[in-house]
């Protein structure tokens, strides 16, 4: 293979998640007229918002060689917390309610306590990741259900006397047109993307999952990197559980079942390495809409729903089968 | 003397798309002798033995077997004509025992299985021609580095091989443990096995080759037998000129840099250091020698803070380092070299440059931010400082050869301005102009102040820029010696057999 030819498949491989968006996006829009339209696309991107939210967090994860399954029972969890704040709060006789802000960083700081604890197990007790991130999975979901007794919380809008209104805003509202959990999405990504990009945590963090030994020996603190890339991992679930309720107006204890594994697969699909010191926000982001505008197109076009779950597996192998080639060109020598 | 060369190379050549590993070697086996191949890294030796045991194939040329010509098309098919090869690197499954990864592949074969009572018996048999006193039931794991590379060496040898190739066998092994693998190739010789062997250590091969060939970027520089040559016969082929490690240099020591006192690391059984004291000024280099497990690496590490001693202080130009972490210690101007730089220097998924500044990330960074500005200048200084040869800072570390991987490592750390510089083996592995570089950088250091701590297992290292030398055994310093001393003095020191 001549070098120009090489270097035209290097750029392909590169930029397959791209590419893969464009393919996406230009086949539904030639199937359905309703696909290649403005609101069409920014419904779209509020579905991804969950997803990408958690991805985000996801890579943090899987940037130091870590794993977090438990982001899909936190984002459960922390919803149901924030609507059961939200439903108010029995003290003694009296029933508190709390203003909307109070309630939201209350979720956040939960959420964080619950990435920590996974940050504990897996930096100072040396649990291996999958294994701390499971059993956390598995206890913060029944926390939900306990906390509801397996019902959902409904119609969390609150009510102006209670002066608790405003439960709905990040879920409905807009700015310029685009809805709050988009603009939430962009303002993260851009936010994670210059950390890992230009300060020293980035570097720190990409260190630790390249050759946490080496880092270590380098003056690099990797048992603070490991507890804050699970806790940041865990208020970002808490900000997607905040996100999902909210769009929903009702907290279930079963919400976000799976959503860990689809938080991988944008990952995945966007180019980092699950070994650890590989990937980055914008490859995450790129991953995380082509599973989401995949997903919603199938839905537009009208494909049975087991035959997108189908899509999905398929887009992901074929993702990390051009990850594991374009690896191995790069280091066979 | 045709009829004696087994296995011949003719005309080799092999190129990875425009670099040239080989360009046209010729190379010659011998029946029962032993052929020793020399030559600094990324000489070609490797791709020479990969291509001789069928591993990979020759871009062109032809390979010559018993007079005939053959293609080996894997590494199996060598095998079967009675080709085999110890690997560089330990092909060890660590959770394995040693029996079955002496068996891996080719178990025997019973009636019910695998006859695992006849495969303890063999291995058995080899541990002790191997003079090893190793439980063919151990997990290789939990053996240390120099027991498994005999591990390695008794799985070569439980195939009945014409002809071994040994790449660098002895790098983790004991002087002692070297004569035994020394009267094993002298058995197998006298046998009529025949055995390429390549090393580092040039005096060691020495002892034991019949035939010397020298490679130097990919071409065969010279070829003679063992009776017409010396060391600084191969040293000039090899390099191309003659080499000097250097000499202690000329420094006023200053204060005193570093102070360790009754430094005790517990182990199992027995201290790994073991209230230990020693006392660095600024300017002044010290070398450690010790065999393997004399607890060099382990008090290193202890100073660098990796490890936690049950007793002992540790001072910098007199302030307590004791309760710091690693990189307070690094901030202070305490950094480690380590001995295994893939597996403690280098991050393999990072560039050139941003190893270099991975460990002084702090010092450019700007409020929230890292300066790019202020890295580019870090790792342009560094590059130049240590002579890293490399297409830039962008490149991928893996891309660099084992000399200049080190040199990022040491580069890496000093980058971090530090006061007291420990080196683990900053040789180890590399060729002798990377050494001499290493070195040269030391003492360099040194001038400007820097106090340095390096161990070696190569007692030729000792005498050449280290200022004193401290003998370790059994985790404590059994003696010193200025720069004056014998190579014979430390080795008595050390508790090594005297070498033959």
């Amino acid at each position: 293979m001549s070098q120009k030819s090489n270097s035209v498949a290097r750029l392909l491989l590169e930029a397959r998640a791209f590419l893969a968006l464009i393919v996406i996006v230009a086949v539904f829009s030639w199937l359905s007229p309703n696909y290649f339209t403005v609101s069409n696309f920014l419904v779209m991107a509020s579905h991804v918002a969950i997803y990408g939210i958690l991805a985000i967090g996801m890579l943090l994860v899987i940037l130091t060689g870590g794993i977090d399954l438990s982001v899909g029972s936190v984002l459960a969890f922390c919803g149901v917390m924030a609507g059961a704040m939200m439903q108010g709060i029995e003290l003694g006789t009296s029933v508190y309610y709390m203003p909307v802000w109070g309630v939201v960083v209350l979720t956040l700081a939960i959420g964080g306590l619950i990435g920590a604890v996974n940050g504990v197990l897996v930096a100072f007790f040396r649990v291996p990741a999958f294994v701390a991130t499971l059993g956390v999975m598995y206890v913060a979901r029944g926390l939900g259900l306990l906390q509801t007794n397996g019902l959902t919380y409904n119609n969390l809008a609150g009510k102006p006397e209670l002066g608790n209104t405003g439960f709905d805003w990040l879920g409905f509202n807009r700015v310029e047109g685009v809805p709050i959990s988009v603009v939430v999405l962009v303002v993260l990504a851009v936010i994670f993307a210059v950390t890992l990009a230009r300060s020293a945590f980035g570097r720190w963090l990409y260190a630790t999952g390249g050759n946490a030994r080496a880092a270590d020996l380098s003056g690099v603190p990797v048992t603070f990197v490991l507890l804050t890339v699970y806790t940041l991992s865990g208020i970002l679930a808490a900000v997607a559980g905040l996100v999902l309720s909210s769009q929903l107006t009702s907290a279930g204890p079963t919400a976000g079942n799976s959503y860990e594994l689809t938080a991988i697969a944008a990952v995945v699909v966007g180019g980092a390495a699950l070994s650890g010191g590989r990937g980055t926000v914008q490859g995450t982001m790129l991953g995380a809409f082509v599973i989401g505008f995949l997903a919603d197109g199938l839905v537009i076009v009208g494909v049975s729903p087991y035959w997108q779950t189908v899509f999905t597996g398929a887009v992901i192998v074929l993702a990390v089968l051009m990850n594991s080639l374009g690896n191995g060109s790069a280091r066979g020598r | 003397m045709t009829q004696d060369v087994v296995l011949a190379a003719r005309n080799v050549a092999k190129s990875y798309g425009a670099v040239n590993a080989l360009k046209g070697v010729n190379f010659d086996i011998h029946r029962g002798q032993v052929t020793t191949l020399f030559g600094e890294n990324g000489a070609g030796k490797s791709t020479l033995m990969k291509i001789l045991s069928g591993v990979i194939q020759p871009t062109s040329g032809e390979i010559i077997l018993d007079g005939q010509a053959i293609t080996f098309d894997n590494a199996s098919h060598a095998r079967a004509r009675g080709i085999s090869i110890i690997h560089q690197e330990l092909s060890l499954a660590p959770n394995l025992s040693v029996r079955d990864n002496i068996f891996m592949g080719r178990e025997i074969r019973g009636p019910m299985g695998v006859d695992f009572a006849e495969e303890t018996r063999q291995a058995q048999a080899l541990m002790a021609e191997l003079e090893q006193d190793i439980d063919p039931a151990t997990p290789v794991g939990a053996l240390r580095l120099g027991q498994q590379q005999i591990v390695e060496i008794a799985r070569a040898l439980s195939v009945d091989s014409r002809i071994l190739i040994m790449d660098e066998p002895t790098s983790a092994l004991s002087a002692s443990e070297v004569e035994v693998l020394f009267k094993v190739i002298r058995d197998l010789t006298a046998k009529g096995v025949s055995i390429v062997y390549i090393s580092h250590h040039l005096e060691e091969a020495l002892q034991i080759t019949h035939h010397a060939v020298v490679l130097r970027d990919g071409t065969m520089t010279a070829y003679a037998p063992r009776a017409e040559i010396d060391l600084n016969w191969i040293v000039r082929n090899m390099v191309g000129e003659n080499y000097d490690l250097g000499s202690p240099p000329e420094v006023t020591f200053g204060a005193e840099a570093l102070t360790v006192e009754g430094l005790t690391l517990p182990g199992a059984g027995f201290n790994l250091v073991d209230n230990l004291s020693l006392s660095v000024r600024k300017g002044e280099i010290v070398c450690i020698y010790g065999l393997m497990g004399a607890g060099r690496t382990e008090l290193l590490e202890t100073i660098a803070g990796r490890l936690r001693p049950s007793a002992g202080r540790i001072l910098l130009e007199g302030a307590e380092m004791g309760a710091l972490s690693i990189a307070e210690r690094i901030e202070t101007g305490l950094a480690l070299v380590p001995e295994d730089r893939q597996r403690d220097g280098l991050v393999q998924t990072m560039s050139v440059g941003q190893n270099l500044s991975l460990a002084s990330i702090l010092s450019f960074t700007r409020g929230l931010f890292t300066s790019r500005r202020a890295e580019a200048a870090i790792i342009d200084s560094s590059i130049k400082r240590v002579t890293v040869k490399t297409s830039g800072p962008a490149a991928p570390i893996g891309s660099l050869s084992g000399g200049n991987q080190q040199k990022v490592v040491i580069g890496k750390m000093m980058a971090t301005n530090p006061r007291v510089l420990l080196l683990d083996e900053p040789s180890r592995g590399i060729d002798i102009g990377a050494k001499a570089e290493v070195f040269r950088l030391l003492a360099e250091g040194a001038r400007q102040g820097l106090a340095v701590v390096y161990s070696t297992s190569e007692v030729g290292e000792c005498l050449s820029i280290a200022h004193r030398i401290i003998v370790m055994r059994k985790g404590r310093i059994v003696a010193e010696f200025g720069p004056e001393t014998t190579k014979e003095e430390i080795m008595a020191a050390s508790g090594e057999a005297k070498a033959a």
